[in-house]
């Protein structure tokens, strides 16, 4: 018993050292990537080829002045970001990174917790982000804040629904609500992309309005509403949300590389008749790359695409995302039936 | 066993304190996210009774979708102001008789209701996914489908408000 | 009506194919181009270790010339502020006592001479405008300051130092025809 605690600890804090570490950098691989879709090389002045950006970037907003609106709520003004940030780093206790390893006979997974509803537990997770980003715009006491925090709410909302049931046919292939039977079941080349393409889709679009990453970045749209829900924020509370973001891209990208993409599976994996541990450390490293691929895909579009309208976000999300999904849903009903 | 019965006196105070707060803070939202609260630490107390499904559905449908548009709402209505005209006080007479009546009614309920458990709370296998299906869609088929059908028809009902032009 | 440019397109409001209004293609397609730019050539220059070329005939910070003998030669006419669109000159004029001959050229020049540079357009016109061949744009760049005074320039700043080693040469902005128009005898009130 002791042993298996301090076995859990050692891993979670593992994983948060993990995200933290991948979303500091993701900030300063998106400004990388930002430059040279645009012809531009991207910081490279801090450290050889701009490495220790993410540190200046970080020690410079510590450094700023803690800014706070005198008719803010206090309180919520304080618990928005921190909530948001919580919130984010959350979700990754459900992801498999890997196979098990065995030390001394004993099977150790490289999950925190393997909850036999995994995947609702990540939508729990998804659907209360939005508090987060709704507190601390209304806490700012602020017109533009107010409306980003509308709009993140709405939008949240509205592509939650056709993310769960792009979700529910990949369950109801796999028929466990365990994300390490789905990602079992998936092994070598067999990957639900195959048989899931539509709902891949889905899942992918709806995953960059949760994330409300471009071209669904309403609540912080620049153009329109200054800074959107964190226009009054600033110092290493706008850190927090914005660090928030990345870690959100990194846990999104992770749950599609599980659900869709074989998680730490890859092809010919029998063949390479190597010992548990070994497979264990490769699976976390092949999983590793294909959220490292995902995490490009996001910084791609967000760099390719222009921002929607607001209506046409709507109209995209309840008229297609989700008519598009249950459609899928009865199809794959229906020919898990005929099989 | 112990730390299991710490956790649960822990969400119990967590839920009342939470759900006496939902009515004496003075400000809206702050009552929408006391009663947030309130349904995280009933999620909590799901998870006690191992029926982590429970827990979870309670989230997404209480937490995650219904707060945040009563959140969503009254950050729109902007009920900021302070409450100005106090109720009458026949009002309060009634809610009080109406609020102690279904106090004694519960009461009366548990009373005579053999609420001793046969097993221990804390292992009971009801809450899990595969049980909890099977019960649902056996035993209580037709007033689940029911239910569903219920709640079609409040959708059509909503869409049918939210529609601008005359029907 | 005739269309100047004949590259206006009329609006149509044709009805989109099915794969037109999947919007899918068009963007994948702009995603396709956008990762081609991963590998084109890179438009930055890397600025302390590699320094963009100035063109020949840059116009940066104006220079007040001196002469062979060091002598200003500024007289101080104000056919610059004249000309300066941007009404950013501004000049006062003296008259040179006995004495002074070894420092201003002719008999009047200019006791004070001021530039905006917040107000400056570097259009070059002062130059163009000058009939003593005082007042040159350089190559120089303007540099940035904390305060809006600091960018009104005066003699200090813009008269070129009287040591013959650092002067400004302004030879490049001489071109042919500058050259050709001082040949011209009759046009030889520079000298």
């Amino acid at each position: 018993m002791g042993i298996f605690i301090l076995y859990k600890t050692i891993l979670s804090s593992g994983i948060l050292m993990l995200s933290l570490l991948v979303a500091m950098y993701s900030t300063l691989i998106e400004r990388k990537i930002a430059g040279f879709f645009q012809d531009r090389l991207g910081p490279d002045r801090a450290g050889p080829w701009g490495l220790l950006q993410p540190m200046a970037d970080g020690i410079k907003l510590f450094f700023k002045e803690e800014f706070m609106p005198n008719t803010a709520d206090k309180f919520l003004y304080i618990l928005g970001p921190s909530l948001t940030m919580l919130i984010a780093l959350l979700t990754s206790a459900a992801i498999p990174w890997g196979g098990n390893l065995v030390i001394g006979g004993k099977e150790y997974p490289l999950q925190v917790a393997d909850i036999n509803i995994g995947i609702l537990y990540i939508f729990a997770i998804v659907s209360i982000g939005v508090y987060g980003i709704m507190i601390g715009g209304w806490a700012s006491n602020n017109k533009y804040a107010l409306l980003g925090a509308i709009r993140a709410s709405s939008q949240m909302i509205s592509y939650e629904l056709a993310m769960s049931l792009a979700i529910i046919s990949v369950v109801m292939m796999t028929g466990s609500l365990s994300l390490k039977d789905i990602v079992a079941q998936q092994h070598g080349l067999n990957w639900n992309v195959w048989y899931q393409p539509v709902a891949f889709l889905i899942f992918l679009v709806c995953a960059f309005a949760e994330c409300n990453r471009s071209p669904f970045d309403l609540p912080e749209c620049e153009t329109e509403l200054v800074g959107g829900y964190h226009t009054e924020y600033s110092s290493m509370k706008l850190g927090f949300y914005l660090f928030a973001e990345y870690i959100n891209m990194f846990i999104s990208a992770a749950v599609m590389a599980t659900l869709f993409f074989g998680g730490y599976n890859f092809p010919f994996m029998d063949k390479l008749a190597l010992s548990p541990n070994a497979m264990a450390v490769i699976g976390f490293f092949v999983l590793f790359t294909k959220i490292t691929f995902f995490g490009f895909v996001f910084m791609w579009v967000r760099w390719t695409l222009p921002r929607f309208r607001y209506d046409q976000l709507m109209r995209l999300g309840w008229k297609v995302m989700i008519p598009l999904a249950i459609l899928n849903v009865v199809i794959t009903g229906i020919v898990i039936l005929i099989n | 066993m112990m730390f299991t019965k710490y956790i649960f006196f822990f969400l119990s105070i967590l839920a009342l304190y939470s759900a006496l707060m939902v009515l004496m803070s003075r400000k809206p939202i702050h009552s929408v996210l006391y009663l947030t609260l309130t349904f995280f630490a009933i999620a909590g107390h799901y998870v006690l009774l191992n029926a982590q499904f429970l827990a979870v559905v309670h989230v997404i449908v209480y937490a995650g979708a219904i707060m945040v548009l009563f959140l969503f709402t009254v950050m729109l209505l902007n009920l900021n102001k302070e409450e100005v005209s106090p109720k009458p006080v026949w009002i309060k007479i009634v809610v009080i008789i109406a609020g102690g009546t279904l106090m004694i009614v519960m009461i009366g309920i548990f009373r005579g209701y053999d609420v001793a458990l046969k097993e221990d709370p804390f292992l009971t296998q009801i809450g899990l996914v595969k049980n909890l299906g099977r019960v649902l869609y056996k035993d209580y088929l037709l007033p689940f489908e029911l239910s569903s059908i219920l709640f079609l028809t409040a959708m059509v009902g909503a869409v049918l408000l939210g529609k601008k032009e005359q029907i | 009506m005739q269309l100047i440019s004949g590259r206006s397109v009329v609006v149509s409001n044709k009805k989109m194919t099915f794969w037109e209004k999947i919007y899918l293609p068009a963007v994948l397609n702009g995603m396709r181009i956008t990762f081609s730019h991963l590998f084109r050539k890179k438009a930055t220059i890397r600025y302390p270790e590699v320094k963009r070329e100035f063109a020949e005939i840059y116009r940066g910070q104006h220079v007040l010339k001196r002469d062979e003998e060091g002598r200003e030669r500024c007289t101080a006419c104000g056919l610059c502020a004249v000309a300066c669109p941007a009404e950013a000159i501004t000049m006062i004029a003296a008259e040179r006592k006995p004495g002074e001959e070894s420092l201003y050229r002719e008999e009047k020049y200019a006791s004070v001479y001021e530039i905006n540079m917040l107000r400056c357009i570097f259009c070059g016109l002062c130059e163009e405008a000058c009939p003593k061949e005082a007042i040159f744009l350089t190559k120089r760049i303007v540099p940035s300051d904390f305060e809006r005074d600091g960018f009104i320039y005066g003699k200090d700043k813009l008269v070129e130092p009287l040591d013959p080693l650092k002067r400004i040469d302004v030879s490049k902005r001489e071109t042919k025809e500058v050259l050709e128009f001082k040949k011209d005898k009759s046009k030889r009130h520079n000298q």
